[in-house]
């Protein structure tokens, strides 16, 4: 649990941060210059705030109240940076105990854990001068988890990577979020590994998180577009895998109510429960179930609320059973359909734009967040 | 070749000029080091003017220095009467003070290298270090020092080569005395001096020839292992 209310300012930048994570990832989503980084630096205790208060599990790292303004050595906080920052002289190993020879930190967390988990035992040896950037970031991951935090801190770990490489380490982030223990606070501008990862999101936009929640319930909000990115602008579905069509190479997930939704590739076994990012643009509505069609998913819903923007497009918050999908269409289309608040429709999705690397595996604490999200809207 | 066989004040002089250039470079390496850290990342009123006092000896004539530090630690100068009264130790016209000439004259030429050693240190690894809990302190040896040893390496072979050579303080300070002060650099103008000194003078040349040479090779061979080491890459 992470709770952050500070005010502080770089230069002539100023910052405004007020949110609460709940134990898991909280992520900090923005685009590039909005102020992630000036946040995550003071909560790590490089840059002080002007004001206010910083608390990780009740233990206070800052409170200009009260006085307290942990050093970066005193605070615990596991920083895993964009550059990795590894030791160039020391070797893999000295990197990822350096917390405990140089640092006199202890922690009870073996490090033969910390290696498997993120599969890196073959470099132990190696020198960080010639490992991929892929691999460079695992190390400093590992080497911030051996550092006995109480707070993990991954400032755009996976930013300087190419999409391969991301593919790469984005399933060790997965069982990170089970396995580390701690809250996560991960910092990113990309809407796909936020929204795959995070329990709580956190939006900023020019220096102010604008709005935090539950992952899901803040993605369905459709008020944030300008701060998410309209190309990014998504909802997500959480499901449990009820059957896997071998022949096709389909599986469908049940997204309550009876309905699902079918999905190609996924690698996902039967009665596993997932997550699946569904992006506005890719939604289309229909007033009746449409025959004669591609599109193998037309999931009844209604529609919620629809944005009043100017310009061609418009965006609709459908609800799919008890969870919500957000459709991208133009005014015009909203015009004809004579689309409303109440309104029966059918959401057609296109498997084939809900790829694997929208989807990933839901843990229960997602699927709890998800479900009291819903009864809040 | 019997001309090349050297004569016992010879021998003298290079063990003497090995001594002073080694005991030189041993008490102004840390200070060097020191001073290097401190105007690469401190930040203080009258930076530009102790950044001036260190390069001094580098611009100044040599036998000003000499001359400056005879008067400071001559048995009657303020530094030279107070350690002599409180620890029973002079500086004036013995090896010793060979070695604090040479040392002085060496300081600015290792300060540099090192300066730059240091600022080419990215202080985003100090931040990295101090996330992981260690002290400034432990930073400073275990992350920061390590890095910059290929500069300090450098700045000693410059140090050393400077204080094997140094004339100009030296004579000034403690004098041209067989034995306590005269290194190489006297010796071989002590020979150009005597009518008789012409081989006495090629074979100095040889030696000081034969030992820089050897020490440059040897710095070169060290610095390409500290580089690699420290560049990441595996060995």
């Amino acid at each position: 649990m992470i709770d952050v209310d500070i005010t502080g300012h770089v230069g002539t930048f100023k910052v405004k941060a007020n949110f609460v994570g709940s134990s898991g990832v909280t992520s900090l989503f923005g685009q590039s210059g909005a102020g992630k980084s000036t946040i995550t630096n003071m909560i790590a205790g490089l840059l002080r705030p002007d004001r206010g208060r910083i608390a990780v599990d009740g233990e206070v790292l800052f409170d200009s109240q009260k006085g307290i303004d942990l050093s970066v050595r005193k605070r615990r906080v596991g920083h895993v940076f964009q550059d990795a920052r590894l030791f160039p002289h020391l070797s893999v190993k000295a990197n990822l105990t350096f917390a405990r020879w140089a640092g006199g930190r202890a922690d009870s967390r073996p490090v033969s854990e910390v290696v498997e988990l993120l599969g890196i035992g073959s470099l132990l040896d190696r020198r960080p001068g010639n490992l991929s950037g892929g691999e460079r970031q695992r190390v400093a991951i590992g080497r911030a988890l051996l550092s006995g935090p109480r707070l993990l801190l991954m400032d755009e770990p996976l930013a300087s990577l190419d999409q391969g490489r991301k593919a790469d380490i984005l399933p060790y982030l997965d069982r990170l979020r089970t396995e580390a223990g701690i809250p996560i606070l991960y910092v990113s501008h990309a809407m796909e590994e936020v929204a795959r990862l995070s329990q709580t999101l956190v939006i900023v936009s020019k220096g102010e998180t604008i709005a935090h929640g539950p992952v899901a319930d803040v993605l369905s909000r459709v008020d944030l577009g300008r701060a998410t990115g309209r190309h990014e602008a998504s909802a997500l579905l959480e499901g449990r895998v009820v059957r896997i069509d071998q022949e096709w190479g389909l599986s469908h997930v049940e997204i309550g109510d009876g309905q699902s939704v079918q999905v190609p590739g996924l690698d996902a076994a039967l009665g596993e429960a997932i997550r699946l990012r569904i992006r506005a643009r890719d939604v289309a509505v229909a007033l009746q179930k449409p025959e004669g069609i591609s599109i193998r998913n037309a999931i009844a819903g209604e529609v919620k609320s629809i944005s009043d923007e100017a310009g061609p497009y418009t965006e609709i918050l459908c609800s799919a059973g008890s969870q919500n999908v957000r459709a991208r269409l133009t005014r015009a289309s909203v015009a004809q359909l004579a689309l409303q608040p109440g309104k029966q429709i059918y959401l057609l999705i296109k498997s084939v734009a809900i790829d694997r690397r929208q989807s990933a595996p839901a843990s229960g604490l997602a699927n709890d967040d998800a479900v009291s999200a819903q009864t809040l809207v | 070749m019997a001309f090349l066989q050297l004569q016992p004040q010879e021998w003298q002089a290079l063990i003497l000029t090995l001594k002073v250039a080694l005991v030189a470079l041993a008490f102004a390496l840390p200070l060097a080091i020191l001073a290097a850290y401190g105007l690469a990342r401190w930040r203080f009123p009258g930076h530009g003017v102790v950044n001036a006092l260190i390069h001094m000896p580098l611009v100044l004539p040599p036998v000003v220095t000499g001359y400056i530090l005879l008067i400071l630690f001559g048995r009657s100068g303020p530094i030279g009467r107070f350690l002599w009264d409180t620890f029973g130790i002079s500086f004036a016209f013995n090896w010793m003070g060979a070695a604090i000439a040479a040392g002085v004259m060496a300081f600015p030429l290792m300060v540099r290298p090192i300066r730059l050693a240091f600022e080419a240190v990215d202080p985003k690894l100090e931040e990295a270090a101090s996330s992981l809990g260690a002290h400034r302190l432990v930073t400073f040896v275990v992350v920061t020092l390590p890095l910059t040893f290929p500069g300090i390496l450098g700045g000693a072979i410059l140090g050393f080569a400077k204080a094997m050579g140094e004339f100009g303080a030296t004579i000034t300070f403690v004098s041209n005395i067989p034995g306590e002060t005269r290194t190489l650099s006297l010796a071989l103008y002590t020979a150009t001096q005597s009518p008789s000194g012409d081989l006495a003078a090629f074979r100095l040349t040889l030696i000081a020839a034969i030992v820089a040479f050897g020490a440059l090779i040897a710095s070169e061979v060290w610095a390409r292992r500290l580089r690699k080491r420290i560049g990441g890459v595996d060995d």
